[in-house]
């Protein structure tokens, strides 16, 4: 309990949890408020960040093919270098609320149509240029062009025009959205000068550390921008990233201290590493989740009997038991959990129930096995939950049939293509992104071939609803709208898992992205 | 002789790149798709791809690619745009220099121990020497290389887990962060020359001039590296550069383990992704290595027999 409530108060002292948040999660882990209180009081005093010293984390995900181009980064390490050397117009908080960055004020037209950013003033590029308004209507300008690479041009695609009027940013929309804030804060985003339209890949940012070394998928270091314009950012006077593909090897090099932060350590071991006494593990809750596609209209999933009796033949609790060994939640079959802004936690909670799922099953009137496509890429244990499923859909009478499929290729042969397989989604800052991108009828990759008009009718209007109440009653309806007739069978949402070394201090669970959203050497502080 | 060997090398070269191009374009996906991964809108592909030249006939890519290589030009990475002579060098250069600090530790080690073994033949020495070097060539790589990080690393830190080597490292910075796999690969390797070189010699020994040698009162081992080493070195040094072969090409597991940034962990990287031009320059160098090895083995068979120096 006391290392929880260290976490607590840390985070309370960070300006992660306000004061009453702290005080009822401390309560709910039975401190009293006595208690409680003089572990914020501790924490606060040491929570006065130390300068100085060289951070050295071990990271996955990174590649020798891996650029320093915003737009085409995909993986964690790629987010964890932007970070270094990029800033945003804005920051997603972890309360849900937006923190102003190189945006100092936004106003928005009651329509929710025209939005005006005013730039921060002052702020200089590691080239020594200044940060002007041209810098950032080029750099949207760059991810929104229909010839762009970026991974952000899917969420930029609603916005007509971007304008530099008077050193103010004007992004004008087609449709009005009211979260366009937090989509500008997607973290490919970073602003560059002339929005990297001379030189993409060049490292040059506002950020608190400078592009040292680039070694693609092996190193890279950072040392402190000494005219940062935010001095409780960028505690340490030096970074090394070193990327570790091999999950051993990563935890390796956190017990022999080589490195101060790992992360994606594996569940399955996140235990026994926590009984080193120098490591402390972190599991923060976030909106990615696992997640296994029925095509909507598809034979036999197009019937919605048949799709209700496999989502009560899964066991959910089980899953988040064995496969993720509690570092994880349940899902509700949507997208939407606790992590997004305007949630509502009162829609009754699918669980295993073997004889509802025969009810169904026999209702539909499918016969015969169902082949469900899966591979270990596609989440790590998914052939393992594939299995669990199998048994216990088993005993509803619904015979599975698991067809292993390569890594190689999956996500271009069986994802989206396959009517049943297995896949995940990392999640989005909003409710609306989220399933802008998912659960729309035109989108992309609504990978479930969920097409409901009177879905996309309430997503819309919630775009432009200013209403938070009206807004949250219209999400609201489309969970539970997912949830009963969606494709998408949600048995669980993972954690983040990393592990530190005790001299790092500062650290709060930020459930957007893997590294508290990619800040943990940028927030964090190493004790001397 | 030495002539009509190269040309078939530089033929089995040509081979070695048609096989390369075909095996990448049989793999399920390009390039452009695992660049872009799960968020690949058919927008960014089309893009991605008329970027790249992927529209273009498979036949007149791989004739691009090829007349880029006859002037010397590797091209550039599809993934990254980067020149690829220029990145493969650094990588290249880590792999050979551990590859060499390994081939340092376990050739003379291999050949001494296959003495001693010869030496003490059927005896205890000989049951040891035998008995743990082949239980370390069973192990798989993997585990070696983990129990050496346990014990080397974690238990007893005297050596980094992570081989991290960048330039501008001091020599004996980096001899230090490459020890545990120059260990491991020493380990791996060590069984095969050594087994070969003890049943190498152990074959002369039957010889007659043995016998004299025996006869004449000569201590036992100098019988053995002054009269039976130099008559058994062509199958030795045909087993030794196989296993430097081994130690340049096939190291992969090693390097990932251990976060080497060598050339495997490079090449496979971009296999991943189907970058073809990165991974046939990679598989180029690597045949070239290989075919090279080999004939160094066989020139030395050539040098160290009497009788094929001298035909009649």
């Amino acid at each position: 309990m006391t290392k929880d409530l260290k976490q607590l108060a840390a985070m309370a002292a960070s300006g992660a949890l306000n004061r009453r948040a702290f005080m009822s999660r401390a309560a709910a882990l039975g401190a009293s408020t006595a208690m409680a209180g003089s572990f914020l009081g501790t924490a606060a005093r040491a929570a006065t960040p130390q300068k100085g010293g060289t951070f050295k984390v071990a990271i996955s995900g990174g590649q020798s093919t891996d650029s320093l181009d915003p737009a085409r980064s995909t993986n964690d390490t790629t987010l964890v270098v932007l970070k270094h050397f990029g800033d945003y117009l804005v920051e997603v908080d972890v309360d849900g609320s937006l923190v102003m960055r190189l945006a100092s004020a936004i106003e928005s037209s009651a329509d929710a149509k025209v939005w005006t950013f005013t730039i921060r003033e002052g702020i200089s590029f590691h080239n020594g240029a200044t940060l002007a308004a041209s810098d950032v209507v080029a750099t949207l300008r760059r991810h929104a062009d229909e010839t762009s690479q970026s991974g952000a041009l899917g969420i930029l695609r609603g916005i007509d025009t971007i304008e530099d009027v008077d050193g103010k940013v004007v992004i004008t929309l087609a449709d009005g959205n009211a979260d366009l804030p937090y989509l500008l804060a997607d973290y490919h985003l970073v602003i560059q000068p002339n929005g990297g339209l001379d030189a993409p890949d060049a490292g040059i940012g506002t950020g608190p550390y400078k592009v040292v070394q680039a070694d693609h998928g092996v190193r890279y270091t950072f040392e402190k921008f000494a005219d940062y314009w935010d001095d409780s950012r960028g505690h340490v006077d030096a970074v090394e990233l070193l990327v570790i593909a091999d999950d051993t090897a990563r935890i390796a090099a956190l017990q022999s201290g080589q490195v101060h932060i790992a992360n994606r350590v594996p569940p399955k071991i996140a235990g026994l590493i926590e009984r080193h006494p120098q490591i402390d593990i972190h599991s923060a809750g976030g909106p990615g989740h696992y997640v296994f596609n029925m095509f909507c209209d598809t034979a036999p999933f197009d019937n919605n009997d048949l799709r209700l009796a496999l989502k009560y033949a899964i066991d959910r609790q089980q899953m988040v038991d064995s496969i993720l060994f509690g570092h994880g939640s349940v899902g509700n079959d949507t997208p939407i959990n606790s992590a997004y802004p305007l949630f509502s936690g009162d829609i009754e909670q699918r669980t295993y129930d073997p004889e509802k799922a025969a009810a169904h099953y026999k209702a539909s009137g499918h016969d015969g096995p169902i082949v469900l496509r899966t591979a270990d890429g596609s989440f790590p244990g998914a052939v393992d939950a594939a299995q669990l499923f199998q048994q216990s859909a088993q005993a509803a009478g619904i015979q599975i049939e698991i067809k292993r499929e390569p890594n190689d290729g999956y996500w271009s042969e069986v994802w989206n293509k396959q009517p049943f397989c297995t896949s995940y989604w990392g999640g989005r800052p909003t409710q609306d992104a989220m399933y802008s991108t998912a659960y729309l009828s035109t989108a992309d990759w609504n990978d479930t071939n969920f097409r409901r008009d009177d879905f996309d009718a309430k997503l819309l209007a919630a775009r432009v609803e200013t209403n938070p109440e009206a807004r949250t009653s219209l999400y609201r309806d489309m969970s539970v709208m997912v949830n009963n007739e969606g494709g998408a069978m949600i048995p669980m949402f993972a954690n983040w898992v990393e592990g530190t070394r005790s001299e790092v201090e500062g650290w709060y669970d930020d459930p957007a992205q893997t590294m508290m959203n990619g800040m943990a050497t940028i927030k964090c502080w190493l004790k001397a | 002789m030495i002539a009509q060997r190269l040309a078939l090398s530089l033929l089995i070269l040509w081979a070695v790149s048609v096989v390369i191009f075909i095996g990448t374009e049989i793999l399920p996906g390009d390039v452009a798709q695992n660049i872009l991964g799960q968020s690949a809108t058919p927008e960014a592909l089309e893009n991605l791809r008329t970027e790249m030249g992927l529209n273009d006939p498979a036949l007149s890519r791989y004739l691009s690619w090829a007349g880029g290589i006859i002037q010397g030009d590797l091209g550039t990475a599809l993934t990254n745009g980067r020149d690829i002579a220029e990145s493969m060098t650094s990588r290249l250069i880590n792999t050979l220099f551990l590859a060499a600090f390994a081939a340092v530790m376990s050739v003379p080690l291999a050949i001494f121990l296959g003495l001693l073994a010869v030496r003490y033949r059927d005896r205890w020495p000989d049951k040891l020497i035998s008995a743990t070097t082949l239980a370390s060539i069973s192990l798989p790589e993997f585990f070696i290389g983990y129990v050496l990080i346990l014990i080397f690393a974690v238990n007893i830190p005297l050596f980094p887990s992570v081989a991290s080597v960048y330039d501008g490292m001091g020599f004996f910075a980096r001899l230090n962060a490459m020890a545990l796999p120059a260990m491991a690969l020493t380990l791996v390797v060590l069984a095969h020359m050594m087994r070969m070189t003890r049943a190498a010699i152990l074959n002369v020994m039957e010889s007659a001039y043995i016998e004299t040698a025996e006869l004449k009162g000569l201590s036992s081992f100098k019988i053995i590296y002054r009269h039976a080493l130099p008559n058994a070195i062509a199958p030795i040094v045909n087993v030794v550069m196989l296993n430097l072969a081994y130690l340049i090409v096939g190291v992969v597991v090693i390097e990932v383990i251990f976060v080497y940034p060598g050339l495997g962990q490079y090449l496979v990287d971009h296999v991943s992704k189907r970058d073809i031009p990165v991974v046939q320059a990679c598989g180029l160098i690597f045949a070239a290595i290989f075919i090279g090895l080999n004939l160094v083995a066989d020139i030395t068979a050539l040098l160290t027999n009497p009788r094929l120096r001298h035909p009649k």
